[in-house]
């Protein structure tokens, strides 16, 4: 008995945020909005944390604002603009495709083509000797 | 030209070994503003002296001002403070205290009580001009030259050798009306 109680609040802490606050949305994908882009936005004080990880003053407020501008009904590109504006380009875990932020997303693609070429050419040379040994 | 890829490996290992080596240099907590080379941005809040004086982005024309964001429950801002009241006094710095999500009553106590090294200061409670400005952490100290551009920004304590080697070639270089000498 006792086993199974323990093993239900085991469970039932499972899904338990980091940061509990009490917040009121509109709508659920008001609710769904403010989670997503809270996990998109970097806290500029503990920087390896997003905005609904984070405990620090700053991530607080940073929440608070971009609750209140959900309110408002400010889009969520607006909302970026408006934290980009301010931060940076820092803060944002997706940053967009220009300026020296293209050069994250291209780079692993022409690193994969360039792989792939250089082994298709190895591998071609090999079988073109063998070929040349058997003959 | 077959020869010169056996070296390809090197150079993708040099290539590396300089990125990697530039990223131990890095600090990174040093996040660069994006407000940098912009001017302050608009606001009108109460000056803490005279509240019913409000202060605006207008107070910065005229002279390099340094924009110091600080409150009393800031520790490390406590370490910094006898420092501006030096720099202000000794070397005549123009300094503007932001008193960020601060109780004003505190506020007034702390600067009888260590100095008052700011020409006035700003009341910001609800951190609104703060959040405008990008801060994350007092102290925070932006230098503005003398039309209100934000030229650099510090984010930390100011001590001796941030002033010396940072802050106050900058300080001098856009103190002339006319920006850089």
């Amino acid at each position: 008995m006792m086993r199974s109680l323990l093993l239900c609040l085991v469970l039932l802490a499972m899904p338990s945020w980091a940061v509990v606050e009490t917040r009121r949305f509109s709508s659920d994908l008001e609710r769904q909005r403010f989670e997503s882009l809270a996990a998109e936005l970097r806290c500029p004080k503990c920087q390896n944390q997003n905005l609904l990880d984070s405990d620090a003053p700053i991530a607080r407020d940073l929440r608070d604002v971009l609750h209140e501008q959900l309110q408002d009904g400010r889009t969520d590109g607006e909302i970026m603009q408006f934290m980009t504006d301010r931060y940076g380009e820092f803060v944002r875990y997706r940053p967009d495709w220009h300026g020296p932020a293209l050069l994250i997303w291209v780079l692993p693609a022409l690193l994969l083509l360039l792989a792939v070429w250089v082994a298709w050419r190895q591998i071609r040379r090999a079988s073109a000797s063998s070929e040349e040994d058997a003959a | 030209m077959k020869s010169l890829w056996r070296f390809l490996p090197v150079g993708v290992f040099v290539l590396l070994a300089v990125f990697l080596y530039l990223g131990l240099g890095r600090d990174a907590e040093h996040i660069d503003s994006p407000l940098l080379e912009k001017p302050l941005p608009v606001f009108a809040l109460p000056d803490l002296s005279d509240p019913d004086r409000l202060r605006t982005q207008e107070d910065f024309k005229g002279a390099a001002t340094l924009l110091n964001v600080w409150a009393t429950w800031c520790i490390s801002c406590r370490v910094e403070h006898p420092f501006l009241v030096r720099i202000a006094r000794e070397q005549g710095v123009r300094i503007v205290g932001l008193n960020y999500k601060d109780d004003g009553t505190a506020a007034t106590t702390w600067l009888q009580e260590r100095g008052d090294p700011y020409a006035f200061t700003i009341v910001d409670a609800d951190g609104r001009l703060g959040l405008d400005l990008g801060v994350y952490g007092a102290p925070e100290t932006y230098l503005l030259d003398a039309h209100g551009v934000i030229r650099y920004k510090h984010v930390g304590v100011i001590d001796e050798r941030v002033w010396v080697d940072i802050l106050q070639p900058q300080w001098k270089r856009w103190q002339s009306p006319g920006g850089q000498p």
